[in-house]
């Protein structure tokens, strides 16, 4: 019932809403029910539930986040070996490497959830029937992270069951020290796999809030990938320590990724938690930016 | 005498067009152009890649100086200088040399009975402690040999018989080039006649087993080789080199090593300077392991000599930074022009102006064509601009810095830039290809960064170990960075020669045909799906 109200209600507010947003809350009394806002962010998410479902791309990008993850994992699991004792190799950084794949398509995920509506004219539409853009936002990130955290569920326990498999096979026995092999028992273990779960959150958040604020999809993508490959590299090439400590410290991905580390935490730049700390607060001050521009400027 | 007047049908102002390919390069240009945001696109790219270079550059500072404070410095009073080579390259060329001059033509024969070493398995070698906590055994490069050598200036031209650790007998010349003899270790039994004789500029080096019957190992010229030449026997060792795998990808480490060749049959023939034989430290060797206090470098007792020595006479790698540091916001720049090159095609989709280009020219794999011609020159030509003020800013800024820059010839230094360019458009016909048959921008912006920056990543700055970094820079589009390195890695030098140290698997071309071929793949799924399907 209430949703026949919403669809009412956003034909009406449309005319004026598109050029002045703000006037949305001051709407004809009578008309419909005063809500709640949790009321309001309930509306939203099933709306936003509703177009992201119905979209083709959804499902195969969320089966894209988990394979291509697992793939590239497997493959490292294959390549690297450990053929004595005190090889230095960290389990667990190995087989969640295709974490740093994998978020290349959790970015999609989010930039097409808001792009694809401003490409289509969409958002319009949308802003028409859910004036408050803020709840829309909250809607769409609620909604991306969920969604993100299930793919990235099953993408990580994937790569850690196969590489319980395959790397004993390498070498990873517990005469060249690695007893519990990628045991989720091992407090460490598990903190590398939900970290690496809500790495990919935080990613598609941090793309979200990039792709609000920039609202071309080629671009946002762009933008977001940059900021996620390119601290990798430079920090390869930079040979100052200081800067490179930064890096390992502020940037996205290496300050992000470091959640995956189990072994020799003494000698990281940034410890676990931190470092995706970091990332949050990337994904969190992104979400305000863009949330800020979609307040501010006409859709 | 009525006048009538003739109604002229209506002719458009406009020419006709014929469909030809120049019209279609010039519509597909005027698009390209008059799009504000793609030109912009273009600039960020060139200023990107400037401007991460600069960024690496001016981060990067050298320090050096003693324990006291008021003895250390940073910046340009921290160059070091290495000497360079006679092809202009830098070499190491530190050893022992027990020698005399030779003035003129002339020949020098010596018999090697063995060759032993000893590396420290600390990595360091003290002063005070001797060679007692060493290892035995030879590096594969150890060589003791005979050797007729230009000056006892560091770099001058040289031509050398040896033996070696475990490549058996080599001529080398001029510390790039190396030449096999024969294979085998020598020994008391099974020892080694090694002869050099000058004619001119043209040295020939022989050696033998029985010192009667000879085989040549190669003939060489040294262009300008004086009258008066030293000539005499040396030794020396290159640093051991343990590749270590660890966390952050592999490291080497090393220390340094001695070997000792022992020597008979001592002859020179020609204007020599007489019997006497004069031993001294060519360089400076770095370990200080030739100290005299607990090495004796040189002895001889009746005819039977034994020369120790550390160092080695070849090129070297880390006496700087490579020109192509100076290319590392092109990494940066080729995520721009992905993102332009892409949108060149999806965006005519998304606003289905592709109907209209494909109804004005219906032979769609010209327009294919036109598009990739354009784009590929436009980006090739923000490539050349980006490169050639990057390359040598950032490398003037690291040069003030303290780093000394690898010396390139022009023609490299012109490859590199070209090379960066052409990788460029190649990222671009590539991202516009991708993007035709996607008709998807973000999904093809991300294809493209990740086929290319993805992989290097994961070779350059990941756990994965050495073989397995080779083949993602051999098969993946990452093998186009190859076109950047000027880094030569050379056999007769023993390092780490992985992509994470700058050495591509594949030769820099090579390497460019790579990403060229996934990019022509692209093109020829990219016309079949054009030519296919509606638009």
């Amino acid at each position: 019932m209430s949703r026949v109200v919403d669809h009412a209600s956003g034909t009406d507010q449309a005319p004026q809403l598109t050029s002045a947003p703000q006037q949305g809350a001051a709407r004809e009394p009578g008309s419909i029910r005063p809500r709640t806002s949790w009321a309001n962010l309930r509306e939203a998410l099933h709306a936003e539930w509703t177009k992201l479902r119905t979209l083709p791309g959804t499902f195969w990008l969320l089966s894209a986040v988990a394979v291509l993850t697992i793939a590239i994992s497997v493959a490292s699991e294959a390549a690297v070996t450990c053929p004595a004792a005190d090889c230095g190799q960290d389990p667990a950084k190995v087989s969640l490497i295709g974490v740093e794949f994998g978020q290349s398509v959790a970015a999609i995920l989010a930039v097409l959830a808001v792009c694809g509506e401003y490409s289509t004219g969409m958002v319009r539409v949308t802003f028409a029937a859910m004036p408050r853009r803020s709840t829309v936002l909250a809607a769409k990130s609620l909604l991306i992270a969920g969604l993100t955290l299930l793919a990235g569920t099953i993408a990580v326990l994937g790569s850690l069951l196969i590489g319980r498999l395959v790397m004993p096979g390498k070498g990873f026995t517990a005469a060249h020290g690695y007893p519990s092999l990628l045991s989720l028992t091992d407090g460490s273990v598990l903190r590398a796999a939900g970290g690496s779960v809500l790495y990919l959150a935080l990613i598609a958040l941090l793309s979200l809030g990039i792709a609000t604020l920039i609202r071309e999809s080629a671009t946002s993508i762009g933008v977001v990938l940059a900021l996620l490959y390119l601290s990798p590299v430079i920090g390869a090439v930079v040979t100052n320590p200081h800067w490179h400590n930064r890096i390992e410290r502020y940037a996205p991905m290496n300050a992000g990724l470091s959640i995956q580390a189990t072994r020799d935490l003494a000698g990281m730049p940034i410890g676990p938690w931190e470092g995706l700390g970091v990332l949050a607060a990337w994904a969190a001050g992104s979400l305000l930016v863009g949330g800020l521009a979609l307040r501010l400027r006409d859709a | 005498m009525t006048s009538t007047t003739t109604a002229t049908p209506y002719r458009t102002g406009m020419q006709s067009v014929r469909d030809g390919f120049t019209q279609l390069l010039h519509s597909e240009w005027t698009k390209f152009r008059t799009v504000r945001g793609w030109i912009i696109g273009m600039v960020v790219a060139v200023l990107l890649t400037i401007g991460f270079a600069v960024l690496t550059a001016s981060g990067g500072t050298i320090g050096c100086g003693g324990p006291n404070p008021s003895d250390q410095h940073t910046g340009a009073a921290c160059r070091i200088t290495p000497p360079l080579g006679p092809d202009g390259e830098v070499v190491s060329d530190s050893f022992y040399f027990v020698h005399q001059s030779l003035s003129g033509n002339g020949s020098l024969i010596a018999r090697v009975t063995s060759l032993t070493g000893l590396h420290a398995p600390a990595g360091i070698m003290q002063a005070g402690t001797g060679t007692s906590g060493m290892t035995p055994g030879t590096q594969p490069w150890s060589k003791a040999g005979i050797i007729i050598k230009q000056s006892d200036t560091a770099g001058s031209a040289y031509a050398a018989m040896m033996v070696t650790g475990s490549n058996g007998v080599r001529m080398q010349y001029n510390y790039t080039h190396d030449v096999a003899g024969a294979p085998g270790a020598v020994s008391a039994s099974s020892p080694r006649w090694l002869r050099l004789v000058r004619s001119g500029d043209t040295i020939t080096g022989d050696y033998s087993t029985d010192g009667t019957r000879w085989t040549a190992v190669d003939t060489v010229k040294l262009p300008g080789l004086p009258q008066t030449v030293q000539v005499g026997l040396f030794a020396a060792s290159p640093d051991y080199v343990v590749v270590n795998q660890s966390f952050g990808g592999s490291s080497a480490a090393g220390g340094p090593t001695l070997a000792t060749g022992t020597f008979d049959n001592v002859a020179v023939q020609g204007a020599s300077s007489g019997d006497g034989w004069t031993g001294d430290y060519m360089g400076t060797p770095r370990a200080r392991a030739g100290e005299p206090e607990f090495v004796t470098p040189f002895k001889q007792s009746g005819g039977e000599f034994t020369v120790t020595g550390t160092g080695d006479i070849a090129p070297i790698r880390d006496a700087g930074q490579p020109i192509e540091q100076g290319l590392v916001g092109v990494f940066a720049g080729l995520i721009a022009i992905a993102v332009v090159a892409a949108m060149f095609i999806t965006v005519e989709y998304r606003r289905g102006l592709i109907r209209l280009t494909l109804a004005a020219s219906p032979r769609r794999g010209r327009v294919l064509a036109a598009k990739a011609l354009v784009i590929g020159v436009v980006t090739f030509v923000a490539g050349l601009i980006a490169a050639a003020v990057s390359l040598p800013l950032a490398n003037h800024i690291s040069y003030n810095h303290g780093e000394y820059i690898l010396p390139v010839s022009a023609l490299t230094e012109l490859r590199v830039i070209a090379g960066t360019a052409a990788l460029f458009a190649a990222v671009a016909v590539f991202a516009l290809a991708v993007g035709t048959l996607l008709r998807r921008s973000a999904a093809t912006v991300t294809i493209v960064i990740v086929a290319i920056v993805l992989p290097y990543i994961l070779a350059v700055a990941s756990v994965l170990p050495a073989g397995a970094s080779e083949w993602l820079t051999r098969l993946t589009p990452a093998a186009a960075f190859a076109v950047q390195q000027t880094l030569v890695a050379y056999p007769q030098v023993t390092a780490s020669y992985t992509p994470a140290e700058g050495y591509f698997p594949l030769s820099p071309w090579a390497g460019f045909a790579v990403l060229c071929g996934y990019a022509l793949l692209a093109l020829g799924l990219a016309h079949l799906r054009l030519s296919r399907r509606d638009a």
